[in-house]
């Protein structure tokens, strides 16, 4: 049999929902409106009172008892991708048991809150987590579980793993380790809670820190 | 009924084959051949010394020597199996394809072509395995540079 060179075939680029790294980049600076209608309703509602004198002592109190609501029902999807999720099951198992703070283990993105980023995103997953997470209604918030998710770990210099989830989605906190006890994504969870309890608005969030690679 | 070869038995017969290189004693049988007669030292690793069970087949990036490819097959009866290699040598990424003897190659095949660029000429359905269609490059190659950039996440 003759064994002849190969010809060069240069395939012809997919990702076509983003066309470079600005356009992405800026997507990820500030969550895009997915046309929440519910949620803009309620945030216009929302900036109409606290623009008016006094207004603050309306919304204060309403914003904490929704972020108090907010926050005792957080209600996590089922989503696991690594050995993370091993841990994250027994956080949410009987012995650390985070029923009791009202996250309930949801089998359906539709129904959740909260997504927990629980192991290593490769390249080809990313596309299928950005649309579960598409898939949560607003307000939504997510946890990024273990070094895998939050930067990569020690696949990062792999060819297949995305450097961080936070490239894919925004991500509220960061729990590391490898993988993070069920203590660390327990207190995770809490710092969660926390931060949800100074959830001002729906829509806004901080800009991401910049990256340094 | 027909006694299984042993592993001694498969040794005496691979002299059969002219240009089989035979590796040291033991198990697994070693076995190098040139390209041009992969496919035929595979037809006669399965009807001649019965290894009729493909388990495995992948590569080696030598970087200037080029790539090896490595295939292991076993006979199930007979309690040995054979690895077989071949050098495509400097520069050459064609090998003759193992699918029409071994079926099983088929799938290996295309991840032997997602990770090292090997064109299996004869494969029915070339295509990459396990990366995404849009892949540019061969990640297992020693050539391909670490941290290579895919767009949107990086």
């Amino acid at each position: 049999m003759e064994i002849k060179r190969p010809v060069p075939v240069v395939p012809a680029p997919v990702w076509k929902t983003f066309k470079d790294l600005q356009e992405w980049e800026a997507l990820h600076k500030e969550r895009p409106d997915r046309g929440d209608k519910v949620a803009s309703a309620f945030e216009t509602l929302t900036e109409g009172i606290h623009s008016f004198p006094g207004g603050f002592i309306v919304t204060t109190p309403a914003d904490a008892f929704l972020n108090w609501a907010r926050k005792s029902s957080c209600w996590p999807v089922t989503f696991g991708l690594a050995c993370c999720a091993i841990e994250m099951m027994a956080t949410f198992a009987s012995r650390f048991d985070v029923e009791r703070l009202g996250m309930v283990p949801w089998a359906s993105p539709r129904h959740s809150d909260l997504m927990i980023i629980s192991g290593t995103v490769t390249i080809k997953m990313a596309p299928m987590l950005l649309r579960i997470y598409d898939q949560m209604p607003d307000p939504k918030w997510a946890v990024s579980m273990g070094s895998c998710s939050n930067s990569g770990g020690p696949f990062r210099h792999g060819y297949h793993v995305v450097k961080g989830v936070d490239r894919v989605i925004p991500v509220d906190v960061y729990v590391p380790g490898c993988p993070p006890p069920p203590e660390s994504l327990l207190n995770g969870l809490l710092l969660l809670q926390e931060q949800i309890s100074h959830f001002r608005q729906t829509g806004k969030r901080a800009a991401p820190s910049p990256k340094v690679d | 009924m027909l006694q299984p070869l042993t592993d001694a038995d498969a040794r005496a017969r691979l002299a059969e084959f002219p240009d089989a290189v035979v590796g040291a004693a033991g198990n697994p049988i070693t076995v190098s051949v040139p390209p041009a007669k992969w496919a035929e030292f595979a037809a006669f690793a399965k009807d001649v010394l019965g290894c009729r069970f493909f388990s495995f087949m992948s590569a080696v990036d030598w970087k200037e020597e080029g790539l090896e490819v490595i295939a292991w097959v076993d006979n199930s009866e007979g309690g040995f199996s054979l690895l077989m290699k071949t050098r495509l040598g400097a520069g050459v990424s064609g090998c003759p394809s193992l699918v029409p003897v071994y079926r099983g190659a088929n799938w290996m095949e295309r991840e032997c072509f997602d990770m090292f660029g090997i064109q299996f000429e004869g494969h029915p359905d070339l295509r990459r395995m396990l990366l995404p269609e849009d892949w540019v490059g061969h990640p297992l190659l020693k050539s391909y540079a670490v941290d290579t950039p895919y767009p949107p996440y990086r």
